[in-house]
Formats: structure tokens, C-alpha cells, sequence
């Protein structure tokens, strides 16, 4: 138990902390903090299985959250048939075209000898594939686009229940990381590194600037739910006696009837917020505690051991008869399914689907200091990063406007130093990250909770 | 005549700008094969850094106007570069005195300095916000055309125009001065000779008596003046903005390894790869083509081969071509 401990103080401290964010602010806040610190702690065990386990680095966290993202709206959204009608047909074949390509080109590289001659072939195949799709997507494209553009103009989903996208996501990242890992694993850490980045840039581009493939730009808003809607549960009346009961002290104080219904109808509305994060939350939980389960299991049994000696010694593990590019790539993809199921996540607890903000900053770098302020190789520490960092990144601007008014007290309110300072109050949450990233790679590079190997 | 027409329109839209911009990625793709060959990790806070340099610039350049300084014809930024280069390497010493060389002298491996690099972005980024804010500032003064288009028209009575923006100029005038100058300083100097030893083989070049410390100083300083220079004529010719800065990070990496990064040639080409990929995949030649085809033939289509959109996507796709084929870059083996 002791050795515990740590974990749970850790922990502990964190719930503490967002409980008082609930008593000092509002609880509905609290729960949204807790819920997207439950999708950060998703996506830190993706990156933590690939960083903490096998030492891979990958920058490319954006592109999987994206393509999460787009595997919601792809799945859950209703169908446009007009679009469909429009437009369907041109698209179904672009898509025959490319799959053509693909098997042709495999062919040639199985049949034919390494030489020009291939090269040649290869490369004739994808100009023609490239013009036939499009002389064949760009009218489709135009036709699909015209359809009902200020609400549409997309092809739509599948129109099935928002919870089979998370896996739909996952299997999205999954399936990008095997087309990145091919080209890019052989590569050093750090290009490997910078080459991840700028594939994730590619892929964030294309889901921006495709508008009939889930509206680019213009955002898809009112995604499905897998959680009741707050208008619903305000007219339902178990919600609302509950909601008396709880608050039946508050409500005893006050005398007038039409007061009473006021406070009444205030208190459901406020409840009904906290209720449907809270049945989120659940949902969240649910995810981490299984990812939790299975990440635990995987990283102490022979399999994790050996991940962990090709992480150490990549040579040595390699003599052994360890196949090390195909556990690299195996792990690659894990680690990107994962991301990609918090990006389905994410924006199935948003409603809305913005691909003009996924950012690098936000998804990929932010999601690295996670995982090294909370502890490298360990599953605990990494979500327990995933927790602390955004709670920073959320409270910081509070904490800074906090320290700004207390030590600029004795300066009248119109010092310009003084309202500079408030003015830039939320960029503090960079620098108090960015600290946090140097100071813990300096004194605790194995982050707050460090690896721990148990010896069988 | 339409010969020259096609000619004329293409080197208004589409050479002339490749030429500035790859210039500007240059400075940067160097700035990071710099860092990269000499101190060994991959500097993610290049943009920022170059943010850094072009903010002191901008805040110069603001003062001077108050003060009613200003360099004629040209840009007042260009007379506060010095002064900005100055607290560019000063803030880059430091960083480097308090963060880089703890690891250094640990002899840490790559990656971690590459992560503790995203923790200096990080800090980076936050001092830029707090010190001018994130918002677009434009700090172009002076002439700002050398050439207008209704000017070349009169001149030589052809249909299409010919711009050439003073920034434009000035781009390219500037980067061949700051870069033959240094690439004259790695080669002909004894110290830059010794920095390239170091490059190469740190271990035989600390046996023959070369300063590490020498060297490294001497990084940041050259890293310094072409982050700086680049960041400011970067901002001449668009405009300020600290998230574009941190953005541009992701091209110019993309220049850096297709040069073959830790080699600065490589990189500079590199630079002008980058931007003429980016630029000439994206341009719509349908005029070009009316120009030079005959009428039957004129195509009805934009002829272009992707949409501006996928401007940025273009520069990362040719680096991933060039990782898939040529990992060291496309100058491999070259050398001055």
C-alpha cells in the first residue's frame, strides 16, 4: 500500500482542487474541467504508450484528434440525401479510383523487379489516377457544395448512434498511423518528430478545406448525444421533484409561491447543465478506467517488457530476435487509436465538430507536457498530467489575474503596468506551463510520478 | 508580344514572391540546421524565437517614428536590426546559460532536448504576448513600391504589369549580404572553420584544442542575426503577428530537411525549394496559359494543380516525398 501512497495523495490533491473550483465558481464549470481533464487524460495514454513505452515520439496527436473528430460527424450525423443524389455517385467513384491505384500499384511493387522501368509505371499511375479523380470528384464536389449550403452542403454520415463513432475514431487514427508509421518510423526521434507534426498540418488542412466531406470550415454544430438533453430533463417532471428534493432547505426559506416556482425553475435549469455533464463524466470515466485497466495489464506482462527493452536498448533487443519495426509500428498505431478515440470524445462532449480549431499548440504540444509533468512509462502519471495541466491551463488566467492584483495592490487602477498586465492576464497560462515543462525536465525529468518497474 | 505577356505575369505572380518568401525560410531553415549541426536537437521554438528578435524590432521601430527617426526611402525597421540583434542574442544566451546547457554538458540524448525546446517555445510565447499583445501590428514605413504596375505598363506597353514591392527587394538584397557573409565566415575564417569541426566530430574537434563554449557562443550569435533578420523582413513584407511566426516554424523545418539538415547550404536552397513548391502548386495558370496557347485552345478551367488553401500542405508534402526517398536531403553530399 505504501508504495502507493504518492499516487494517491497525487490525486487526491487533484479532486480536492476541482471540488474547490466547484464551491468557488460554479459546479457546472467544475464538471466541464473534469470532463475535458478526462479526455486529456485519453489522449495523455495514447501519447504515453507510444512515448513511455517505446520511446517513439510523435507530434501528430493534432491530426488523430481531428480525424476522432471527423469520425463523429461521418457516423452520427443524419445522411443529406440531396447531396447524395447530387454528388454520391462522382464521389463513390473517385474513391474506386483510389482504391484502383492502390491495389495496382501494390501489384507492380510484388511483380516487378526494382528498377526504372517500375518507377516509370508507378509514377504514370498516380498522374492518371490524380486526373480521373479529378475530372470526376470536381463537379461532384461543386454539386454537393451547392446543396442547401448554409446548413449542409456535405455529404452527411452514417445517422447511427453518436457512441459507435468513438470506436469508428479510434480505428480512423489507427488506420492513418499505419500509412505514417510505414513512411516515417525508420526515421531518427527527432524527425520522426517534425515529420509527425507536419503530416498531422496535411491532415488537418484537408479535413479543413473538403467541404463536402464534413463542411471544413463552416463547423458542423448539433451533433447527437449519448446523454439527455438539458430542454428535455427542464419539462421532465421526475427531474424536477428531484431536483426539489435536493434543494427542499433552500426552497422551505421562502414564503411566496411565485418566488418559490422562480428559484425552482432557476435551480432545474442550473441542475439540468450539471446533470448532463455529470452523465458525460460518467461516460468519460467509463473509458479511462477500461483504457486504464488494459494499459496496466499490456505494460506488465511479457509483451510490455519487451516494449520496454526495445525502448532501452533498441540494439540489444533487436539481437534477442525481437522484430523491432513491427512492434514499433504496432505501438505506433495503438497509441494513435487511443488519441483518435479521445478526438471522438471530445467532440461528442462539444456538440460541434470545428476543424478551424485544431491547432498545434493546443493538441499536440500541450498534450506533451502532459505527459512529461505527469510521469513517463507511468499510466497513473500520465493521466495524473493529463489532470493537472489542464486544470492549469484552465485556471491559469484566474491564478494570474489573482497574483497581478496582489502584488500590483499598492499601484492605483489606472497605472498603465498595471492594466497591461490584467490586459494579458491569459497569456500567463503560457509561461506558467512552460515553466512547469522546464522546471520539471530539470529537477524530476521522470515527471511527478516516475516509472515504476515491478520486478516479478 | 503575349510571349512576353506570359513571361511579365508570371514573374509578378509567382517568381518574384517565391524569391522573398523562400529568402525569408531560408534565414529561418538556416537558423535551425545551425542549431541543429552545431548543438544537436531540433529547436521547436524557432518560430518563436524569430517572433522574439521581430517584436524588439517592431517596438524600435515604433519609438524612432515618436522620436522622428526614420532611414528615408527604406523601412525604419532595417535601422533598428542591429539593436534588436543585440537583445536577440542576449535573450538566447540566457535561455541557452539557464536551460540548453544543463543538458548539454549532461550529454542528454536528442529528443529531450527537443522537448525541453517546447518548454522554451512555450515561455517564448508567453513573454511576446505579455510584452505586445497577439494582435497583427504592421511596421512597414518608407517607399513601399519600387515598380508599380501602371508604371511598367507605360514603360514598355505591355498588358500585364510588373510589381515589385520595396519589401521584396529588400528581402532578397538582405539575405544575400547576412548569408554570404556568414557563409564567408564558416569557410574562410579560422573560426568558422573550427565550428564546422565541431559539427562534424565533437570529440576530434575538442582534441585539437577547439573551445566548446567559443562554439557554442558563437552559434547563438550567427543564430541571433538570421532569426532576427529573418523574422523582421518576414514581418516588412506581411505583417507581425505572433501566431503566423509560430506557424512559419512548420516550412521552415520542411526547408531544413529537404536541404539535409546540420548542412547550411543545403538549407538555404532548401528555403527557395519550399517556396517555389508552395507557391507554383498553387497558382492558377489559366492566364498564363491564354497568353501562350492559341485561341482554339484556351483552357475553360483555373489550371491549377491545388487550391491555395493547401498552400502550407504543399511545402509538407514535399518533405515527406523527400523523407520517403532522399532521408538526408536533396543536397546530399553538398558542401561548400
Amino acid at each position: 500500500m505504501k508504495q502507493y501512497l504518492n499516487v494517491v495523495t497525487a490525486y487526491m490533491i487533484m479532486f480536492i482542487l476541482i471540488i474547490l473550483v466547484g464551491i468557488f465558481q460554479s459546479w457546472s464549470q467544475a464538471l466541464s474541467i473534469l470532463n475535458y481533464c478526462l479526455i486529456s487524460a485519453v489522449m495523455t495514454i495514447g501519447a504515453n504508450i507510444q512515448w513511455g513505452y517505446a520511446g517513439l515520439i510523435n507530434f501528430g496527436i493534432m491530426g488523430y484528434t481531428a480525424l476522432g473528430g471527423l469520425a463523429v460527424v461521418l457516423v452520427s450525423v443524419a445522411p443529406v440525401p440531396e447531396a447524395w443524389k447530387a454528388g454520391g455517385i462522382n464521389m463513390i467513384g473517385s474513391l474506386g479510383v483510389v482504391v484502383a491505384m492502390i491495389v495496382s500499384i501494390r501489384y507492380i511493387l510484388k511483380k516487378i523487379q526494382k528498377s526504372k522501368k517500375r518507377n516509370y509505371l508507378i509514377a504514370g499511375i498516380i498522374v492518371i489516377g490524380l486526373l480521373l479523380i479529378r475530372l470526376l470528384a470536381g463537379p461532384g464536389i461543386e454539386s454537393i457544395e451547392a446543396v442547401n449550403p448554409a446548413k449542409t452542403g456535405f455529404l452527411g454520415g452514417l445517422g447511427m448512434p453518436i457512441l459507435f463513432s468513438w470506436i469508428v475514431g479510434a480505428f480512423f487514427a489507427g488506420g492513418l498511423a499505419y500509412i505514417i508509421g510505414k513512411i516515417a518510423l525508420g526515421l531518427r526521434a527527432d524527425y520522426l518528430a517534425i515529420a509527425t507534426l507536419l503530416i498531422a498540418e496535411i491532415v488537418v488542412s484537408i479535413i479543413k478545406h473538403e467541404d463536402w466531406l464534413a463542411r471544413g470550415v463552416k463547423n458542423v454544430i448539433g451533433l447527437k448525444r449519448p446523454v439527455p438533453y438539458e430542454i428535455d430533463l427542464q419539462t421532465s417532471p421526475w427531474f424536477i421533484s428531484l431536483v426539489e428534493k435536493f434543494n427542499s432547505g433552500k426552497l422551505k426559506v421562502i414564503d411566496t409561491l411565485s418566488e418559490r416556482q422562480d428559484l425552482l425553475n432557476q435551480l432545474v435549469i442550473d441542475a439540468s447543465s450539471v446533470y448532463v455533464k455529470l452523465c458525460m463524466a460518467g461516460l468519460f470515466l467509463t473509458v479511462v478506467i477500461i483504457l486504464l485497466i488494459v494499459t496496466q495489464k499490456a505494460l506488465y506482462s511479457p509483451w510490455g517488457r519487451k516494449m520496454r527493452a526495445i525502448r532501452d536498448n533498441e540494439e540489444a533487443a533487436s539481437a534477442m530476435g525481437k522484430n523491432v519495426v513491427k512492434e514499433h509500428l504496432l505501438i505506433f498505431i495503438l497509441g494513435s487509436a487511443v488519441v483518435g478515440l479521445a478526438g471522438a470524445m471530445m467532440v461528442t462532449n462539444d456538440g460541434l465538430f470545428t476543424p478551424g480549431s485544431y491547432r498545434p499548440m493546443r493538441y499536440t504540444f500541450v498534450i506533451w507536457v502532459m505527459v512529461i509533468v505527469g510521469g513517463t512509462g507511468n499510466n497513473f502519471g500520465a493521466i495524473l498530467g493529463g489532470f493537472v495541466v489542464w486544470f492549469l491551463w484552465v485556471e491559469a488566467a484566474p491564478i494570474a489575474l489573482f497574483l497581478i492584483n496582489f502584488f500590483t495592490a499598492h499601484l492605483p487602477e489606472t497605472n498603465a503596468l498595471k492594466v497591461h498586465l490584467i490586459e494579458s492576464a491569459p497569456y500567463f497560462r503560457f509561461l506558467m506551463i512552460g515553466t512547469g515543462v522546464l522546471l520539471i525536465m530539470r529537477y524530476r525529468p521522470q515527471g511527478i510520478l516516475p516509472e515504476k518497474i515491478i520486478k516479478q | 508580344m503575349d510571349f512576353l505577356n506570359a513571361i511579365i505575369l508570371l514573374l509578378n505572380y509567382t517568381i518574384i514572391p517565391a524569391l522573398s518568401y523562400g529568402s525569408q525560410l531560408a534565414l529561418g531553415a538556416i537558423f535551425v540546421t545551425l542549431i541543429y549541426g552545431v548543438l544537436r536537437f531540433a529547436n521547436f521554438a524557432t518560430g518563436d524565437m524569430m517572433s522574439f528578435g521581430t517584436m524588439f524590432a517592431v517596438l524600435l521601430t515604433f519609438y524612432f517614428q515618436s522620436l522622428g527617426i526614420n532611414f528615408g526611402f527604406l523601412p525604419t525597421a532595417l535601422l533598428t536590426i542591429p539593436f534588436a540583434v543585440i537583445m536577440m542574442i542576449l535573450y538566447m544566451l540566457s535561455i541557452d546559460k539557464f536551460v540548453f546547457s544543463y543538458y548539454r554538458i549532461k550529454k542528454s540524448p536528442p529528443v529531450v532536448l527537443a522537448m525541453v525546446s517546447v518548454g522554451v517555445m512555450f515561455v517564448t510565447q508567453a513573454i511576446i504576448r505579455i510584452i505586445i499583445g497577439p494582435f497583427d501590428r504592421r511596421f512597414l514605413d518608407g517607399e513601399k513600391f519600387i515598380l508599380k504596375a501602371t508604371e511598367f505598363k507605360e514603360m514598355t506597353g505591355l498588358n500585364e504589369g510588373l510589381t515589385i514591392k520595396s519589401t521584396q527587394a529588400i528581402t532578397i538584397v538582405v539575405t544575400v549580404i547576412v548569408v554570404s557573409i556568414m557563409f564567408w565566415f564558416l569557410n574562410k575564417t579560422k573560426t568558422g572553420t573550427s565550428m564546422r569541426a565541431y559539427s562534424d566530430n565533437e570529440d576530434l574537434a575538442l582534441l585539437s584544442g577547439i573551445d566548446p563554449k567559443k562554439v557554442v557562443l558563437l552559434t547563438w550569435v550567427i543564430a541571433g542575426i538570421l532569426a532576427t533578420v529573418g523574422g523582421v523582413l518576414y514581418g516588412l513584407d506581411k505583417s507581425y503577428k505572433p501566431f503566423v511566426y509560430f506557424n512559419n516554424m512548420l516550412p521552415i523545418f520542411a526547408a531544413a530537411i529537404v536541404g539535409g539538415i546540420g548542412n547550411p547550404l543545403g538549407a538555404f536552397l532548401g528555403g527557395y525549394v519550399v517556396a517555389f513548391g508552395e507557391i507554383l502548386i498553387t497558382y492558377a495558370y489559366k492566364k498564363f496559359f491564354t497568353y501562350i496557347l492559341p485561341e482554339s485552345l484556351e483552357p475553360n478551367s483555373l489550371m491549377q494543380l491545388l487550391s491555395t488553401d493547401y498552400k502550407f500542405a504543399v511545402s509538407f508534402s514535399i518533405l515527406v516525398i523527400v523523407l520517403l526517398f532522399r532521408p538526408s536531403g536533396i543536397f546530399k553530399g553538398l558542401r561548400l
